[in-house]
């Protein structure tokens, strides 16, 4: 058996194991988290660290009288051994269970249904890996990260509801460097082609090339500019930090409190909705539950849902709509506009092209200001044209402006921006970003 | 219970050396909002890194599968992964990066963590809140604890033996007021700020009451504040934000592997070069500061870094002068510059790299009520809630929950939305005085490395006066 056949079993004998071992009054809901990752980190061209890492994470809820207790502990494949583990931990929550307040807010276990889904991948073997990458990147300076292996999240609970997702990907997150300018890419996928990342490596290098001028120094102040599909994923991440998040609203955090509250607007050309479609995740949550396979969240401007878990609409007395309990969303689309590919320099006019931003935070929350960082392949133009790679430039903008009044354009085209965290583990998901075309864009040093 | 000694004699092995290192780790983390539960979870992580030298080159392999078979399966992972690596290594790598290191090194604690129970904990949560209701222009009020109980233990075939066990409890206490289309949060030092290694002597009622009553009347005191003004003028800063200044304009670019090129495509690198060493007037002759694991509550003592070296504290900067920089035996080998005993993993599951851990500022010989009295015109700002800074640790902006105009010598009113921005190399060397008492914070949370990897740090800092900074509002 594979990595993914054998975690299957052993999900389900232990899983099936606790489930089983519970007492009159008690409910509980399993998660499993797995992986088998080969993880090699390069830098100048050169292999700076390599890891495999094997982990099977086994999350139980209980509940009991009206007390919620959460544990979360590893097993190993060992019949024996995992259900010797299953039983402390079991026992451990249902001492927890007796010590705790009540909890006013759980969420009753429902049977959300079954579903089962396996996607097998086609991967480098792990010893072709460094040769498939270093040769064709042989006289340039890489630098990154190449992640791959199988990823599993399973859920059961003791109302019968079972889910099982398991996939072989793989990403590529690497920068090429002329000195200190650089620009950025990522192949991802489920199979690899070596092909494609050799011309996915070649349009990097003809980026780079680009670069080869000296760099311009821009003052402080407001540009037109253009944010490549790079950039705006960098920008849509910040609506995950509380920005769409109903309990964070309910709670005076979230920076779209204004929109919601119709005191601001957003651009008519802009929409951003969940789009499980996109096949980047699975849809259902760390409860068990289904997400709709898509979800309006923002419609021409115009706030139309937040995301809410069941236990913040229980909180609320509203309708709740599949978010996990971080209220952020996990499959998130920008929907293209109308601003071609080979427009957009010339739409720019004269301005800045910036491929990515960096290190975003909000600088005033109420009014959904960011500041942050340009990075890597940032232009000036001139008249349409390229004219120089720009100094990094600090940048302090509100949403309200630049994606308000001020947005011009969306393109019409879209990149995905897979998603290449790997804290603890690895994480699914990722989003499908356009490009924008902004007015005043407004930097500060 | 798995016999580390036992199972690397048992492993056999053509690697030129092994070396396997067993993580335990519980963390406990008690939310409450409203005086109302709101959640409580325990994770429990083990597992167990394999780490083998082939060829000059090593190779890491984490399984959480603890069976004999499981850790002879890393194994065999590790040596092929350090075989297939060794032909475009980075650098020609010895024992000499693994010293054979034995001891032993546990948290200072007064209380065990044992000696509390859940309910307690959760009681005192639940109170905190309570005394935050100190108004009814009060939205939110949370109080939350994460206990964290970590035990490392490695042993290498060159015979190293460390054992470090850990304790560490993380606080997080905070209070939203709201009124006239605004919200004001206010939390204790900064969001996690407030974390130590400690024990259940952490969980003081009176003065956690105390404190929460405070944060929550300040909340409510910002909805009527003024907004920071904009202009260029003094800034005092608080230890608790000072901490945020030092970790990400000193700590950070001091890493030898930012420096290196490591983590250019990550986090980005660092305006400092090798050359700058010794020579770089990186602030103020009144800036000094230490990588320092020895102070007794800090959340990243420790006794040896993940490669077994001895942890020592040094001085990085002196006299304002750059002396040293932050990196464990590898890139002291690679950059050939000393430097300290930092190569830390976060866990059993990921490889060490060069990490910051306790860096701190050595305290001046200012008293807080004269550092004040000095300013003609300024801002006193308490409390980070908003950070950002550039690849190369130059250009930055940060913002504060609190702040306090200072007109001719005196604290005049409170201001709401403070933010500052500067570049590092100007700002510290507008450094012109430095408190003679200190404050210890730190972060459960430092993000940095491929694959990722979350760590602890800790910064003990005095409160310091810059000149001239950039400070604007909402």
């Amino acid at each position: 058996m594979n990595f993914t056949e054998n975690t299957k079993k052993s999900f389900n004998t232990v899983a099936d194991f606790i489930l089983a071992n519970l007492q009159p009054g008690e409910e509980a809901n399993v998660n499993l988290h797995a992986e088998e990752s080969l993880f090699i980190r390069f830098n100048g061209s050169k292999v700076r660290q390599n890891t495999t890492v094997e982990q099977k994470t086994l999350s139980l809820l209980l509940q009991k009288d009206g007390r919620t207790a959460s544990f979360s502990f590893s097993i190993t494949g060992d019949e024996a051994e995992d259900k010797s583990r299953a039983t402390f931990w079991l026992s451990e929550a249902r001492k927890e269970c007796a010590l705790l307040p009540e909890d006013p807010y759980q969420v009753p276990l429902k049977n959300n249904g079954v579903s089962d889904s396996t996607f097998k991948g086609s991967l480098l073997p792990g010893e072709a890996v460094i040769a498939a990458i270093t040769q064709p990147a042989a006289g340039v300076d890489l630098a990154g990260l190449y992640c791959a292996g199988p990823l599993i999240s399973a859920n059961k609970n003791s109302q019968g509801q079972s889910h099982w997702f398991a996939t072989e990907n793989f990403f590529m997150d690497y920068s090429l460097y002329l000195g200190e300018k650089a620009v950025k890419s990522v192949y991802a996928g489920t199979h690899w082609e070596q092909k494609d990342f050799e011309g996915n490596l070649a349009q990097s290098k003809n980026q780079l090339r680009l670069m080869d001028r000296p760099k311009k120094t821009l003052a402080p102040g407001a540009y037109r500019t253009y944010l490549a599909p790079g950039a705006v994923a960098e920008m849509a991440t910040m609506f995950s930090w509380g920005a769409l998040s109903f309990t964070a609203y309910k709670q005076g955090g979230s920076a779209l409190q204004k929109l919601a509250d119709q005191e601001k607007t957003l651009s008519s050309l802009l929409s951003i909705r969940e789009n499980y479609s996109l096949g980047l995740i699975h849809r259902f949550n760390s409860l068990g539950e289904l997400a709709p396979e898509s979800l309006d969240l923002i419609q021409a401007g115009q706030l139309k849902n937040f995301m809410i878990s069941t236990r913040s609409a229980k909180e609320y007395s509203v309708e709740g709509n599949g978010a996990d309990a971080g209220e952020y969303p996990r499959a998130m689309e920008i929907l293209p506009g109308s601003l071609k590919e080979q427009d957009v320099l010339k739409e720019l006019g004269t301005g800045l092209y910036l491929s990515n931003l960096h290190y975003l935070n909000w600088s005033d929350r109420m009014n959904a200001r960011i500041t942050g960082m340009t990075r890597y392949a940032c232009f000036w133009v001139e008249n349409g044209e390229i004219v120089a790679p720009i100094a990094d430039m600090r940048f302090d903008e509100s949403l309200y402006d630049c994606l308000g009044e001020n947005l011009m354009a969306v393109t019409d085209f879209q990149a995905i921006d897979p998603m290449v965290l790997t804290y603890e583990n690895r994480a699914f998901g990722g989003k499908k970003i356009p490009g924008m075309l902004i007015k005043d864009f407004k930097f500060t040093l | 219970m798995l016999d580390l000694q036992r199972t690397l004699n048992q492993v056999k092995t053509a690697a030129d050396w092994v070396s396997l290192r067993h993580v335990t780790e519980k963390t406990t983390q008690r939310r409450v909002r409203d005086e109302k539960v709101d959640g409580n979870s325990v994770f429990f992580d083990q597992g167990v890194m394999v780490e083998v030298l082939v060829n000059g080159h090593f190779g890491f392999s984490g399984t959480s599968d603890l069976t004999e078979s499981g850790i002879k399966r890393a194994l065999g992972k590790a040596v092929a992964m350090a075989r297939s690596g060794a032909s475009q290594k980075v650098h020609n790598f010895t024992t000499a990066q693994r010293p054979a290191t034995q001891g032993s090194y546990s948290s200072p604690i007064l209380r065990p963590m044992d000696s509390i129970s859940a309910k307690e904990i959760s009681d005192v949560l639940v109170d905190a809140t309570c005394a935050m209701k100190v108004s009814d222009k009060i939205l939110s009020r949370s109080a939350g604890a994460m206990i964290v109980e970590t035990a490392f233990h490695s042993v290498t075939s060159s015979g190293a033996e460390v054992r470090q066990n850990f304790s560490i409890v993380s606080t997080d206490f905070s209070a939203t007021a709201g009124g006239a289309g605004e919200t004001q949060t206010r939390s204790d030092g900064g969001g996690l700020a407030r974390c130590l290694q400690i024990g259940a002597e952490v969980f003081n009622r009176a003065d956690i009451l105390n404190r929460s009553k405070r944060i929550a009347e300040e909340s409510v005191e910002l909805l009527l504040a003024d907004n920071c003004p904009n202009e260029t003028l003094d800034l005092l800063l608080a230890p608790d934000q000072m901490t945020l200044q030092v970790h990400e304009s000193i700590g950070h670019p001091l890493e030898y592997d930012r420096i290196l090129g490591d983590e250019r495509n990550y986090a980005g690198w660092s305006f400092v070069k090798p050359e700058d060493f010794g020579k770089l007037q990186y602030g103020s002759p009144l800036m000094n500061v230490t990588f320092d694991p020895t102070v007794a509550d800090a959340m990243a003592s420790y006794a040896f870094d993940d490669s077994g070296l001895p942890a020592t504290k040094e001085f990085l900067i002196q006299d304002g002068v750059l002396v040293r920089g932050l990196g464990g035996l590898e890139s002291q080998a690679r950059l050939n510059l000393p430097g300290v005993a930092n190569f830390r993993s976060a866990s059993w599951n990921r490889a060490p790299i060069d990490r910051m851990a306790n860096i701190n500022l050595e305290p001046g010989t200012s008293k807080f009520q004269d550092m004040i009295a000095s300013v003609e015109r300024g801002v006193f700002m308490m409390a980070n809630k908003s950070w950002s800074i550039d690849d190369y640790r130059n250009k930055f902006q940060f913002g504060c929950e609190y702040a306090k105009l200072i007109e001719n010598g005196k604290i005049t009113k409170t201001l709401k939305n403070p933010n500052y921005r500067g570049t590092t190399v100007k700002f510290w060397n507008g450094l012109k005085a430095v408190s003679e008492n200190r404050e210890t914070y730190g972060s459960p949370f430092c993000g940095k490395g491929e694959p990722n990897q979350v760590i602890r740090v800790g910064h003990t800092t005095p409160y310091c006066l810059f000149a001239n900074v950039e400070v604007f509002g909402a």
